[in-house]
């Protein structure tokens, strides 16, 4: 070693707020609405790198529609835009109290993060595949799965769809599109590029999407899924949810300091895109130009939603101890369903009355749901399924073995 | 009926299941325009074309995830870990996600794949290109593991697998891939090609899963044996001239419990080979099942000859390796008691 060789350091970066700390999103570049513009679905990736460092934006700040965009989509598909978003957040609120009361072991809420799968589920044709994580919902709220049978998960009573073997909130519907969420981390990804690749095999219409969180593109199994849906050229839209945390660690340890999520594409060829996750308007809009292009056969695109979990990581975590309290009401992107209401507004096409009037409404739907769903059983008692179904349904057909093992369990 | 070494026996099980079911797809590295670095694939893209046989990167998380979202689509795919030694990155998909599908979905999602991949020692492949990792998946509920010890049954197997409508690992020792072994390092590899087991018949004929195959018969004591042990077994056999008789697992998940019972309780007596490490290797089940449902049969206490706990060796794989030696000394051991 050299005199002048000073000891190394190691980097651990940290976000610029704290418990304490007053938020400031000052560096948070943020372009205006509409100043992004909309490229032909068979671009060149290398075409549009500056899309993985900007944000496209539709709604502005009085609440207008703006830039290329924009128009996609009809009032009436606004106002169900809206309902799907409001159903979500009463369900929520709801389900999450009834965690508290012991109804269910455990919940995730989607709380600022509603626009995000409400939207994307929207530019989707029956029979594509989701490949969610257990924050998107939404994708089942915007095609009428049940939600009396999303109770009955959560609360494992004898009417669980999953037959109580599965974590409340981990859906799986085929028919809706909504593929078994795991509760490993990422290897839903590359799922659904081998999903989409099946589809491109056997000359099918279909296209897959993949979910992944901030946190989880830390995974090998994101590098893995981008690998392979640019070398197959994959109908697949990769999906990222940047949250801006990983239950208490910042999006910045899975990203480091530089770049963004949406510019790990670029080492792939992989069309990237970041999009202001809420912004309903805007996630449908580049959700279905990322469809479009992948059913056209000109292959994967990666999407970076920017949004912010304002909501605990789930109802085992209390965000307060790594975050500052203000955070969430300082997010710059404000919140989806206020920005979505508000342009309503602004359009003509809804009011503040109206607006309760559905609050209120959804509210009473969803606890004339909820008393239905408790009505059958809770995790804490009621109607529950029979232990023997934690034996069927390993194999298609039961094993010698596991036929031993539930007569010697009893049942 | 053909002749043919095991290595051919698998390349004809993929060419018969791609020729009647246009939703087997196989892939993994190097398996499509080479046909495998093992050639158990060879001419399988000139016949089925590239998007039914293919290369994948060297990711083999990547090719396993692949092929469960494939599964799930609904087709059957059939992919190559070029070695089992490789297969650990793989092993979340696996065990997390394969195996649990059909349950944790109650069956709104399957996972019809199989999965094949060389396995064991025996031909200096060293740490990386050696190991018997069948233990880890016995121990996951939802897989099934197979192995087959010739090319008959290794065409049969696969058939049945690719035919099975769960996930399936695959097993191929390497060291049987172009010959029967008679145990000893230093003669040569006979070829399959005049040997009963080389015969393999045409057409689709299965040999099913979760069956043994009672491949020596005899009434002194049983060993359980499957793979490249079902020969070294013989050798000891013949060596030390004890009547044992050798049952082929075959398929060890799900088990043929009732082949083992019924042989232990005639002989009286078990020993278990396998080339795996032995701590928690698959003898220590095994041992455990003829425990619980022989004991009172038992003329002595039963004994494993297996790898020992330690990495895979290069220079010192035949001492590492079980062999008749160790094989015939157990063998005698237990009829001494």
């Amino acid at each position: 070693m050299t005199q002048d060789t000073a000891p190394l350091s190691l980097n651990v970066p940290e976000p610029g707020c704290r418990p304490g700390d007053t938020p400031d999103f000052s560096d948070f570049e943020i372009p205006r609405a509409g100043a992004v513009g909309r490229p032909p679905v068979d671009v060149d990736p290398d075409e549009i790198r500056d899309m993985a460092f900007s944000i496209v934006r539709v709604l502005n700040k009085e609440g207008k529609a703006v830039g290329e965009w924009a128009g996609a989509l009809s009032v009436e598909e606004l106002r169900l835009g809206l309902r799907h978003m409001l159903l979500l957040r009463t369900f929520d609120a709801r389900m999450q109290n009834a965690q508290r009361q012991g109804k269910t072991s455990f919940y995730m809420q989607h709380l600022g993060e509603e626009a995000v799968s409400c939207a994307f589920a929207r530019a989707l044709e029956p029979g594509d595949m989701n490949f969610p994580t257990y924050r998107q919902a939404g994708l089942l709220f915007a095609v009428d799965y049940p939600m009396l049978t999303m109770m009955n998960q959560i609360y494992s009573n004898a009417k669980d769809p999953l037959a109580g073997r599965q974590l409340p909130i981990m859906y799986s519907s085929k028919e809706h599109g909504f593929f078994s969420i795991s509760g490993n981390l990422g290897t839903q990804f590359v799922q659904s590029v081998g999903w989409a690749m099946a589809s491109a095999i056997s000359g099918d219409t279909k296209i897959a999407t993949g979910w992944i969180g901030d946190g989880s593109t830390a995974e090998s199994d994101f590098h893995a899924a981008m690998v392979f849906a640019s070398t197959y050229k994959a109908p697949v839209v990769l999906n990222i949810v940047n949250n801006q945390w990983a239950i208490s660690t910042f999006q910045g340890i899975a990203r480091g300091g530089v770049g963004t999520f949406a510019a790990r594409g670029h080492g792939f060829g992989i069309a990237s895109i970041r999009v202001d996750g809420n912004d309903y308007l805007a996630v449908h809009a580049v959700a279905r130009w990322a469809a479009e292009r992948a059913r056209k056969g000109f292959g994967p695109t990666l999407i970076e939603h920017v949004t912010y979990r304002a909501g605990g990581h789930s109802t085992s975590d209390d965000p307060s101890a790594y975050r500052a309290k203000s955070e969430a009401a300082a997010w710059p992107l404000g919140d989806p369903i206020e920005r979505l209401k508000n342009h309503l507004i602004t359009i003509g096409e809804w009011s503040e009355e109206r607006q309760s009037q559905a609050e209120a409404e959804i509210l009473d739907t969803v606890i004339t749901l909820q008393k239905e769903a408790e009505s059958v059983g809770t995790l804490a008692g009621g109607e529950a399924p029979s232990p023997r179904d934690m034996f069927e349904g390993v194999y298609e057909t039961m094993p010698p073995h596991l036929v031993r093992q539930r007569q010697e369990a009893g049942f | 009926m053909a002749q043919m070494t095991m290595i051919e026996a698998i390349r004809e099980a993929h060419d018969v299941a791609m020729g009647t079911d246009k939703r087997v797809v196989v892939y993994g590295e190097d398996v499509g325009f080479f046909g495998g670095v093992f050639r158990c694939t060879a001419g399988l893209q000139e016949k089925y074309g590239k998007s039914r046989c293919f290369d994948a990167p060297i990711n083999e998380s990547g090719i396993v995830g692949t092929a469960i979202g494939m599964a799930a689509y609904g087709l059957k795919p059939v992919i190559e870990i070029q070695f089992a030694d490789y297969v650990y990155p793989a092993f979340d998909q696996i065990a997390s996600e394969a195996a649990r599908l059909r349950h944790r979905s109650n069956g709104d999602f399957t996972c019809p794949l199989v999965i094949r991949m060389p396995t064991g020692g025996g031909i200096f492949g060293g740490q990386t290109h050696s190991q018997s990792p069948e233990a880890l998946f016995t121990h996951v509920s939802g897989l099934k593991v197979v192995l087959p010890s010739n090319p008959r049954d290794a065409k049969g197997l696969l058939l049945a697998s690719i035919a099975d409508p769960d996930p399936v690992i695959f097993l191929e020792p390497k060291r049987l891939y172009n010959g029967p072994f008679d145990g000893h390092h230093d003669k040569p590899i006979v070829s399959w090609k005049n040997h009963a087991l080389g015969d393999v018949p045409d057409g689709d004929e299965i040999v099913p899963l979760g069956k043994a195959h009672t491949f020596r018969e005899g009434s002194d004591v049983t060993v359980l044996a499957y793979g490249t042990m079902v020969y070294v077994a013989e050798a000891a056999a013949e060596e030390t001239g004890v009547d044992a008789e050798i049952i082929d697992l075959r398929t060890l998940l799900p088990l043929d419990l009732e082949a083992i019972t019924e042989s232990v309780k005639k002989t009286g007596r078990c020993v278990i080979v396998h080339e795996a490490t032995r701590t928690s290797g698959f003898g220590a089940e095994l041992m455990s099942l003829v425990q619980e449902s022989c004991f009172y049969h038992l003329e002595a206490p039963m004994i494993r000859v297996t790898g020992w706990d330690t990495p895979y060796p290069h220079a010192q794989e035949w001492e590492y390796f079980p062999g008749p030696g160790r094989v015939g000394e157990a063998l005698r051991k237990v009829m001494e008691d």
